[in-house]
């Protein structure tokens, strides 16, 4: 069964305005009454919150599994369908529905149930185009998901991550889109303490895979793409690295590398410490983290320095293509990953991949994905891209985040800050945004870039 | 003799369920379905609709041949147990041929339960649990009525559960005079509180419908054709077409000697597994036990087939993500000359202590009748008449034990949008 598009609701952003109410019985109703919208949204005034009850379209539906007259099935759409020949209006599907997703309309005498407009407004549910306060949202991500299935996985079965961490994703998802003819390189980090170079004699993956020192791995990338162009050959050098191999221990050579142009994709796979030795302070580490480091004590009050902005950095090289990625927006991430694979046949690509660590940020393995998108929608970690036509743009809106508190009260490792610090944090994500805002806003002049080198300076000759 | 990892024994929802939970774990299991139907499978809880017309019975057919072949399932009609050697793991068919068996799961149903009436055997009758039934029904109920020059024929309908009641409406809009005879104080009993019962009870006695309740039938006795139905009271019915709806008992005739234990159905613990090794049960064959551990009745119920049978395919194929089946709840949509009866949990016992508490609504028409019955604040059952909810969301509310208490007075007025309200911060 193939993933298929879905409503979600964001019970915070809700204010019970009804016009998705509205919109569903216009689109949907016999006599334009909102009684037969087919999505409900309901007060619980006991928690002061808004809820919802519309079909979930669900993978496994309950209503079709006891329906005895087999008047619902999910069709290749994922659309859990309805058919008004078959039903016998015995009710018994909303008994299976635990989501009131299917209820007796007395006006219509039978069920009804949301089918995402399918037929009239597909790809586009009206409840959703109603919605101005992006409540409710058309999450199309399951198409991404059902192209990239296709792709072969060549990473081995059973990676050892720590349990919730997302790098096993980042990892299985991006090598499936590089595809088989890559190079990998994997330096000292949890990706290949994850099993990516394999044990015991044998490979943890199914392209070539090697293991650089922490300082070497765009050097030695570089090499092998160029050695592999000599021979004629069009080969991807790949490296999965964390952010100390990236933006501390092997940013004299990564800086190099995309200094002179090499052809490399290099993706950092950033959790904000040495997470696989027991979590140390990186670069990359927030002020005031808690890390093995940077302890919690009479003085000591977690990392004293703010972390530097590494994909700024990268930007300030003027590569071909740096981008910010997040594995709660994959969408977002497999754009970036096909403009980033493509610009690496160009020039220097690199893509930075926000990665909260289970164990050293101190957080329920559960909450992973959670916590990423927290971290974006808080403008913790900001999600933008860079062209070196076009500059730098945003990927989604900064202009109203959610406090910052909301994503450091997630994590254990920021548990002991007091209001100074929480202040400074605050501080320093706001700055961080505006630079950022200022730099979407530039707007590249003819004949000129906003922001690097002049392209006729790309010197590098990989023939010689 | 054939071998499969996976035989299941019955193709309707439990056993459908069951092969969909199976193969969602176990992608290249081989897997049998034996049903000992010669026809694709139907759903007994749609054949009143069949009998009523409502349904033509070339487009009941709950999966088709396709959706088999599609799951890679050796599906097979006419293909009925006669034995099970569970010692040996493996099934005698009716035709005398053996299968082995991996894993095997038994959803071979109920059939309708026959009272001990003087003289039944004697009699023509019907019942209604298969297609063939149902086609037979829709044939008399037609003839019962239609004959022209003479007044319409008279039906009686012993037993008024979903079965009778159904059958019962059926005949009274194909143009039959209808009884009704009910050993219990109300119609359906079991399902619905006395008031609900009352109230539907009455809509049946409008439509022309003798409904007796607290009433048992002594004897029948061949006419001719037809049939005299002779009441403990004395007196006696005439009946063109008597139908018996007295309940249903579970098919488990091929398992004597087997070793699967069976009391008033086949004894299960909480993953559907039987006291014999490798073989589980599902459905009207089980003998349900009650989510609220007490007498109140459980099973027979079509969407706790539906539970049941995905807790045995889980079970069966080891998928992690099994959970124990908490037990049967008391559940119906009931529709009736075109107004709606629900009903979810049980009702508060006759000597209730302090810890129930019932609340109740009972304005005339479009305000419809409805019930709470909490204990300790949570909910255990909820009966309305002409109110809607959901049901699903109900069921979950008192699966999951949630306390409700502050949003009684809620409930009781605006039971869908406060379940609703409720069920979206819970588990949305």
């Amino acid at each position: 069964m193939s993933a298929t598009p879905t409503i979600a609701f964001d019970a915070t952003r809700c204010d019970g305005c009804g016009e998705c109410m509205s919109a569903c019985a216009s689109a949907k109703s016999t006599d334009g009454s909102s009684a037969q919208s087919r999505i409900r949204i309901v007060r619980d005034e006991e928690s002061g919150s808004w809820g919802i009850a519309q079909c979930r379209q669900c993978g496994d539906p309950r209503c079709a599994s006891v329906c005895p007259a087999a008047a619902l099935a999910k069709g290749d759409d994922g659309i859990v369908a309805w058919d008004a020949e078959r039903c016998v209006n015995c009710l018994i599907c909303t008994a299976g529905c635990t989501f009131g997703g299917i209820a007796f309309s007395p006006a219509e005498g039978h069920v009804v149930k949301c089918d995402q407009c399918s037929d009239q407004h597909a790809g586009a549910p009206q409840c959703v185009s109603a919605c101005a306060r992006g409540a409710l949202r058309y999450v199309t991500a399951a198409n991404v998901y059902n192209r990239w299935g296709e792709l072969e996985d060549l990473f081995v079965p059973g990676l050892g991550g720590c349990q919730g961490c997302n790098t096993e994703l980042i990892m299985r998802h991006t090598l499936r889109r590089v595809g088989p003819n890559t190079v990998l390189a994997t330096p000292p980090g949890c990706i290949p303490g994850m099993g990516s170079v394999g044990y015991n004699g044998m490979l943890g993956c199914k392209v070539p895979v090697f293991h650089p020192l922490l300082t070497n791995t765009a050097s030695m990338l570089t090499g092998i793409r160029r050695q592999h162009k000599r021979k004629g050959r069009n080969v991807t050098a790949l490296a999965l690295a964390g952010d100390g191999g990236a933006g501390d221990v092997g940013f004299q050579s990564l800086s190099g590398a995309a200094e002179r142009g090499e052809q490399i994709l290099f993706v950092c796979v950033d959790n904000e410490g040495y997470m696989n030795t027991g979590a140390q302070r990186s670069g990359s580490t927030t002020y005031g983290a808690w890390t093995a480091t940077t302890p919690i004590g009479d003085s000591a009050r977690g990392k004293a320095q703010d972390a530097k902005n590494l994909p700024l950095l990268m930007m300030w090289h003027g590569c071909e293509y740096v981008a910010t990625a997040s594995t709660a927006f994959m969408e977002d991430f497999y754009a970036k990953l096909e403009a980033a694979l493509e610009a690496s046949e160009r020039g220097f690509a690199y893509l930075h991949l926000y990665s909260p660590c289970t164990s050293g940020w101190r957080f329920p393995s559960a909450s992973n994905i959670e916590v990423a998108r927290t971290a974006v929608e808080t403008n913790f970690a900001v999600l933008w891209e860079y062209r070196r036509e076009q500059g730098l743009t945003l990927s989604r809106d900064i202009d109203d985040p959610l406090p910052v508190t909301d994503y450091l009260k997630l994590l254990g490792k920021f548990r002991h800050l007091d209001a100074a610090q929480i202040a400074h944090i605050e501080r320093h994500v706001a700055e961080q945004a505006q630079v950022l805002r200022e730099l979407a806003a530039m707007q590249p002049c003819e004949g000129r870039q906003v922001v690097g080198r002049q392209s006729d300076l790309m010197a590098v000759d990989l023939d010689q | 003799m054939e071998q499969f990892d996976y035989v299941v024994l019955g193709a309707s929802h439990a056993g459908l369920e069951a092969l969909r939970a199976i193969r969602a774990h176990d992608a290249d299991g081989s897997i049998a379905v034996l049903d000992r139907e010669a026809r694709l499978p139907v759903s007994p809880t749609v054949l009143p609709y069949v009998v009523s017309g409502k349904c033509a019975e070339d487009r009941i057919a709950l999966r088709e041949r396709s959706w088999f072949d599609a799951q890679r399932v050796d599906y097979r009609q006419q293909a009925a147990a006669a034995a099970l050697d569970a010692a040996r793991s493996r099934l005698r068919l009716a035709d005398g041929r053996e299968i082995g068996y991996g894993k095997l799961l038994l959803a071979t149903g109920a059939a309708p339960a026959l009272p001990p009436i003087e003289g039944l055997s004697d009699v023509r009758f019907h019942v209604l649990r298969t297609l063939a039934d149902a086609l037979a029904l829709r044939d008399a109920a037609n003839e019962v009525a239609s004959e022209a020059g003479r007044s319409a024929g008279r039906a009686v309908v012993l037993g008024a559960g979903l079965v009778g009641m159904h059958a019962a409406e059926n005949l009274v809009r194909a143009g039959a005079r209808v009884t009704i005879v009910e050993m219990r104080g109300q119609v359906l009993p079991g399902y619905f509180d006395a008031t609900a019962a009352a109230r539907i009870e009455a809509v049946f006695r409008d439509k022309g419908v003798e409904v007796l309740t607290g009433r048992r039938v002594k004897q029948v006795a061949r006419r001719g054709e037809d049939c005299t139905v002779l009441l403990d009271g004395g007196d006696a019915r005439e009946a063109e077409l008597l139908l018996v709806a007295a309940g249903v008992r579970p098919e488990v005739s091929y398992l004597s000697g087997s070793g699967v234990a069976v009391e008033r159905g086949i004894v299960v613990d909480e993953f559907m597994r039987t006291a014999a090794a490798n073989v589980w049960a599902a459905g009207d064959v089980v003998q349900t036990p009650s989510f609220f551990g007490d007498g109140t009745p459980a099973g027979g119920i079509l969407p706790d087939a539906v539970e049941q049978g995905r807790t045995a395919g889980m079970s069966m194929a080891g998928d992690p993500a099994l959970r124990p089946y908490p037990g049967g709840v008391s559940l119906n949509t009931y529709g009736f000359f075109g107004r709606r009866a629900l009903s979810v949990g049980r009702d508060a016992p006759a000597q209730a202590g302090p810890e129930w508490d019932v609340l109740v609504r009972d304005g005339e028409g479009a305000e419809g009748y409805l019930k709470l019955v909490l204990r300790e604040g949570r909910l255990q059952g909820i009966f309305g008449v002409d109110v809607l909810f959901d049901p699903g969301i109900m069921w979950e509310l008192i699966l999951r034990r949630v306390e409700i208490d502050a949003r009684r007075q809620a409930l009781l007025e605006n039971p869908q949008d406060t379940a609703r309200a409720l069920m979206s911060g819970l588990w949305r």
